[in-house]
């Protein structure tokens, strides 16, 4: 995966009701940890794997975060919630 | 303990529907007076805030055929505003590129489009009416407007042997999610049971269908597949548990844990009219009668497998039907003393004429 998104349809929201964050999808929802949330707002289609956890690093006072933004994005992607946008 | 927070709100907008379809979930009984007051835009639009405010966030917009409902656009974009995630169930005729374009802007996020039978003449045939080109047009119009598409088909009989093509043409329509809904015997389809009970052999190759097509397709098109109850021999947690997740609010008001539920004899449904989504939820006799284990009745409380908290007793209106007392111990469990009635059901009789869903009084309603 190089450009990651979300998949059709799959919308981002904080539930104030349970306070966690959810990742919306046709007839679902994925109870997302606050990191991944933080991951997933940046599969904007245009940002690289390497640009997303750059971003992230950045926010954990340059913690190495690459192979864990990797295994997450792994794991959406074979569920099918994260797409490649070049695919 | 308090109650588990809901997920989803099924809204029956409306018992209409262009469509006969012989095993609608609907009530056999759609045609009486019970069914007949109809809620007011705003008493929806209050629910679905309320039931944000109770956890819920996703939103089945259903009926009978949602699209009939005048208020449509304004209902799906207060769905939206609620923060809700909201589904179009729809049979698809109605469902045309400048009605895709409307709900497209009113917020909408997801079309489930049924078809009946991939093959035209059988579809037109099972829903009774002329309909597999519109249903076509529905679901390509759904995704030129950026929809995620689900395509579902209820399956039994007599169209399981036509799997391969109803997987066929998700794919050819670039639909993310099928359903191959084997049919539940609720509502209409138990009037009509001895036309759609399908063979083992028939589910054994529509199983396999769908392995090798998940095996091809990967994660690009969710395929659900569930084996009907009748070949079960332990429970499945009906709606996720009563009164667990699910939230039906029939187009009267009525709420219920589940599409089936006004079967139940000796239960009063609250009406959203009268009362907030939240004291229906927590306090109401309806949602809190079986929820839980303490209702339980034996063998299920000493249950050998321990599965009390994983099937939560699987389901009450099949109990019902098939025991006569709702609170009976499911009989699809190989544990209950009725379990004879449902290996019995997989060698009735069998025929191949429908029995067609109906507003009108219908002579079936006594039989089921």
């Amino acid at each position: 995966m190089n450009r990651p998104r979300l998949v059709d349809g799959a919308r981002l929201q904080y539930d104030d009701v349970r306070e966690e964050h959810l990742l919306l999808i046709p007839e679902g929802a994925v109870r997302l940890n606050p990191t991944a949330a933080q991951v997933l707002e940046l599969c904007d289609g245009e940002r690289t794997v390497e640009k997303i956890a750059a971003a992230l690093s950045e926010r954990y006072a340059g913690a190495d975060v690459a192979d864990d933004v990797r295994e997450l994005l792994g794991g959406m992607g074979a569920r099918g919630l994260v797409v490649d946008a070049a695919a | 303990m308090p109650p588990p927070k809901p997920y989803t709100l099924v809204a029956e907008l409306t018992y209409q529907c262009p469509l006969h379809c012989p095993y609608c979930s609907n009530p056999v009984d759609i045609g009486a007076d019970r069914w007949r007051a109809q809620l007011e835009t705003e008493h929806w639009t209050r629910v679905f805030r309320e039931a944000r405010a109770i956890g819920v966030v996703q939103l089945a917009l259903t009926g009978g055929e949602p699209m009939l409902h005048r208020d449509l656009d304004e209902l799906t974009a207060a769905a939206r505003a609620a923060g809700l995630y909201s589904t179009l169930v729809t049979a698809g005729t109605r469902f045309t590129r400048e009605r895709a374009e409307q709900l497209k802007a009113a917020g909408l996020d997801h079309v489930q489009v049924s078809i009946q039978s991939p093959d035209p003449e059988e579809n037109d045939r099972i829903a009774g009416i002329r309909s597999f080109d519109k249903k076509i047009a529905a679901a390509r119009a759904a995704r030129e407007f950026g929809f995620p598409l689900t395509i579902n088909c209820v399956l039994h009989r007599q169209n399981l042997d036509r799997i391969e093509e109803i997987l066929a043409l998700t794919e050819e329509l670039g639909a993310q999610r099928l359903e191959l809904a084997n049919t539940q015997y609720y509502g209409w389809a138990v009037v009509n049971e001895p036309a759609l009970i399908p063979t083992r052999d028939q589910l054994g190759r529509g199983e396999e269908a769908v392995r090798r097509f998940r095996e091809r397709v990967g994660p690009r098109i969710t395929v659900l597949w569930v084996l009907p109850d009748i070949y079960e021999d332990l429970p499945k947690p009906c709606m996720g548990g009563w009164g667990r997740t699910t939230l039906v609010v029939a187009p009267n008001g009525e709420a219920l844990p589940c599409q089936a539920a006004a079967t139940i004899p000796g239960l009063e449904f609250p009406n959203v009219k009268d009362h907030s989504l939240e004291w229906i939820w927590n306090e109401s006799d309806a949602f809190t009668h079986f929820r839980g284990t303490d209702w339980m009745p034996e063998p299920c409380r000493s249950c050998p497998l321990d599965r009390q908290e994983e099937d939560w007793g699987g389901c009450r209106c099949q109990a019902l039907r098939l025991t006569g007392d709702a609170a009976a111990t499911d009989p699809v469990c190989r544990y209950s003393p009725h379990h004879e009635t449902v290996v019995a059901a997989r060698d009735q009789a069998q025929t191949d004429e429908l029995v067609y869903r109906t507003m009108k009084r219908s002579r079936f309603a006594e039989r089921a």
